[in-house]
């Protein structure tokens, strides 16, 4: 089965889509119009505006194409459970025991090509009896919609081109040398021949004997559908509309532990969930939370939507709820070691889940070692649930490094007893300090492979005031060091 | 080291969770017999403790630190303000008290009613050894009701609060210890005089459930994880003697 979008232009214009090729742009796909003037895939585009001056040509995306595909595959699935993209342009159905649900194999492929034509499509649909057959009569057969049973497959098979057998460009060359033009007339060479021709051919798409095999049905050709994971849900429909939230959080705890007993029997456990709620008026009400690692405590999931439900209006009424999973991993089953180690991880683990439900995932943070000297480098606040890694080998400070860094140095104005000595006296914020004890300077370089070049040093003073308050002060640069003009000076932490 | 932290130096405490120790006994006679020569030992039971101080002062943060059970997990909740006015928390340091970076987790709250929320959740939580707060100012939300509500939980749970109050007004409340706390001029450096020493605090007890209040001076010794408390010398030739005393004898030490 293959498809064609339809060009969203006038339907009387040649488009083109083009790639880059080696020498130039080349033409990727063609409408319409272009394949009626003789335009291919493969071919130049310069050559063929040559040809049409007032070609339109646009850009491939293949990726997107290729997105596309593959949501047509799943959507493709109301027809049959087992669905696959076949190439560039084809998709594969397995209709099998399905097409009687649709009112037999006829019913079926006008219902397929109509709806395909709803979504402007234009689709030449087969069905046959293998995969092989089904392709090369989709594509070849010069009909939109073909239908083959089990005892004609050869007939309708035998007048089509070699390369309906999905062989690649050099193979069908060589076929045709060899006069062997139609499937036809390759089933009519002795097997025994060919064989011995192609036996040392491996890739099925140069071995016109395998691919006449999967197309006949004697070699098994298998459709590898892309399973789907269905979120697990747990749903409850209420005796009568609940207008109150006391209702509704009672009913996220009873729908808590449903989802939890679904969990257990698969071995699974929640990373991110969705209540949702359905009111009465048809409004659907949904609230999201995440965990940071897989859980599946009942008393716990429902506690991560704390907050979040009182911003949910009831109305009139909610009469029926679902919580679902949107995200889940594989759980197993623990044991607490004797020392209940395990249970402080995981409790730990909760409260941080519970404080992002309500904070906010930015802020619950944990500090991070990174491997640099200058100290809003060396560690920095990453958010908790993200378990960000930490540096291999994180640079060593040495221990009496300030308890607090302010988040960003406050410029301060310093006296100094002596030129280019420690400080005296400072002023921050509106206030003077007298130094009465300090201890430095603590020279950190720039980081000349971050930095840009006019970046300063910095000289870290330790220093104590009179009344025994500590901060880290820093002087940035140096006089003459040709980075501009006075240094600065910074106050960076307030220590203990 | 494990003696003085936490929740396993609980039974060695007598229950007016007061001591008399040899040094207070000599600094009695400096000290006209005053009412609080028994030094409380801290860190005591786990409890709500509120710490006042000025928002340029530091120091207030290693006083909470110094009686944090060491190796525990902390979670260090920080109201906007508090957060803006006095920096963040800067773990490496936290390796100065006996703390270990890898336990803390810092929770930033937009006022004082999400302070209080992240407090209360934490108290939930069986892994943490205590919960540090800072809030500027004397916000509605932190009225007597919700210090209660804290202070009850946290006995029952048995987790250290700390809960410190920058430029705050002693407002009702019932926290079982209330501070005042300011840095005093560290202790002298062993190597250089001019440079700033291990820490010194001011604490002043001025409410306190099972305890006398009264004024003291702190010490933190790193090596025992341990928090001293000291009478001060009230007499201020005498406190002068002494450090000259001090320098005195470092002079002949060197």
């Amino acid at each position: 089965m293959t498809s064609g979008r339809e060009p969203q232009t006038a339907s009387d214009t040649a488009l083109v889509l083009a790639r880059e090729g080696t020498h130039g742009p080349v033409i990727h796909d063609v409408n319409r119009v272009a394949a009626g003037l003789g335009m291919q895939p493969g071919a130049r585009v310069t050559d063929m505006r040559t040809l049409v001056p007032d070609l339109q040509v646009e850009d491939a995306v293949p990726e997107i194409d290729a997105a596309d595909l593959a949501m047509l595959m799943h959507w493709s699935r109301r027809w049959c459970p087992w669905s696959q993209t076949d190439g560039d342009a084809g998709l594969l159905l397995d209709s099998t025991g399905s097409a009687h649900l649709h009112g037999g194999e006829v019913a079926l492929i006008r219902d397929i090509a109509r709806a395909f034509g709803r979504l402007g499509l234009t689709a030449h649909i087969a069905i046959a009896p293998t995969i092989g057959s089904a392709w090369a009569l989709a594509r070849h057969s010069g009909q939109r919609l073909t239908l083959c049973s089990d005892d004609v497959v050869m007939e309708q098979l035998a007048p089509l081109p070699v390369a309906a057998l999905r062989l690649d460009g050099a193979t069908t060359l060589l076929l045709g040398r060899l006069g062997l033009k139609t499937i036809g007339s390759l089933a009519e060479v002795p097997r025994e021949a060919m064989v011995r021709r192609f036996r040392k051919i491996d890739v099925l798409s140069a071995n016109p004997v395998l691919r006449l095999d999967q197309a006949t049905g004697r070699q098994k050709e298998l459709l590898v559908s892309e399973e789907i994971i269905p979120p697990l849900r747990a749903v409850r429909k209420m005796a009568e509309p609940l207008g109150d939230l006391a209702g509704l959080s009672q009913a996220l705890r009873d729908l808590a532990s449903d989802l939890c007993a679904i969990m257990e029997a698969r071995d699974n456990g929640a990373r991110a969930l969705r209540f949702t709620a359905y009111r009465v008026d048809g409004v659907v009400l949904s609230a999201e939370a995440r965990t940071s690692r897989a859980s599946r405590d009942a008393v716990h999931l429902a506690n991560l939507f704390d907050g979040l439900l009182d911003r949910l209006d009831p109305g009139f009424g909610v009469e029926a709820a679902a919580l679902e999973t949107i995200d889940h991993e594989v759980l197993g089953g623990a044991q607490d070691d004797l020392h209940q180690q395990r249970r402080d991880t995981m409790a730990f683990a909760r409260l941080i889940d519970r404080l992002v439900a309500r904070l906010g995932i930015g802020s619950v943070l944990k500090p991070v070692m990174r491997g640099s000297h200058i100290p809003e480098r060396a560690e920095e606040l990453l958010p908790a649930a993200a378990q960000g890694e930490a540096d291999k080998n994180p640079g060593h400070r040495p221990l009496d490094t300030p308890l607090k860094l302010l988040a960003t140095p406050e410029q301060t104005d310093v006296i100094h007893a002596v030129p280019d000595g420690p400080p005296a006296r400072f002023r921050w914020r509106h206030q003077l300090h007298d130094i009465a004890r300090s201890q430095g300077p603590e020279r950190i370089a720039p980081e000349w492979w971050r930095e840009k070049s006019q970046t300063r040093l910095r000289d870290y003073y330790r220093v104590e005031d009179s009344e025994g308050r500590r901060y880290w002060l820093y002087r940035e640069g140096l006089l003459g060091d040709g980075r501009g003009d006075n240094p600065r000076w910074y106050v960076h932490g307030l220590d203990a | 080291m494990d003696a003085h932290s936490g929740k396993s130096s609980l039974s060695l405490v007598p229950k007016d969770n007061c001591a008399v120790s040899g040094a207070v006994q000599a600094n009695r006679s400096a000290n006209d017999g005053a009412a609080d020569s028994a030094s409380p030992i801290l860190p005591g039971a786990p409890r709500l403790v509120e710490l006042f101080a000025d928002f340029r002062d530091g120091g207030t943060v290693g006083f909470a630190l110094s009686q944090v059970p060491a190796g525990g997990s902390v979670l260090w909740v920080q109201e906007r303000m508090a957060a803006l006015e006095t920096g963040r928390p800067f773990g490496r340091a936290f390796e100065r008290f006996g703390g270990d970076p890898e336990q803390l987790v810092l929770a930033c709250s937009r006022n004082a009613a999400d302070l209080l929320w992240a407090m209360e959740e934490g108290l939930r939580c069986s892994s943490l050894s205590a919960i540090i707060g800072e809030v500027y100012g004397d916000p509605r939300a932190l009225d007597f009701t919700a210090t209660k509500r804290l202070a009850m939980r946290a006995e029952r749970q048995g987790v250290h609060i700390f809960l410190i109050r920058f430029q705050g007004s002693a407002t009702l409340s019932a926290a079982r210890q209330r501070w005042n706390i300011r840095s005093l001029p560290s202790a002298p450096h062993p190597y250089d005089d001019r440079a700033p020493g291990t820490p010194r605090w001011h604490a002043e007890l001025f409410r306190g459930r099972g305890m006398r209040p009264g004024i003291w001076e702190a010490s933190y010794d790193r090596a025992a994880h341990r928090l001293d408390l000291v009478p001060p010398l009230r007499h201020p030739e005498v406190d002068q003697e002494d450090g000259q005393g001090d320098i005195g004898a470092r002079a002949a030490n060197s």
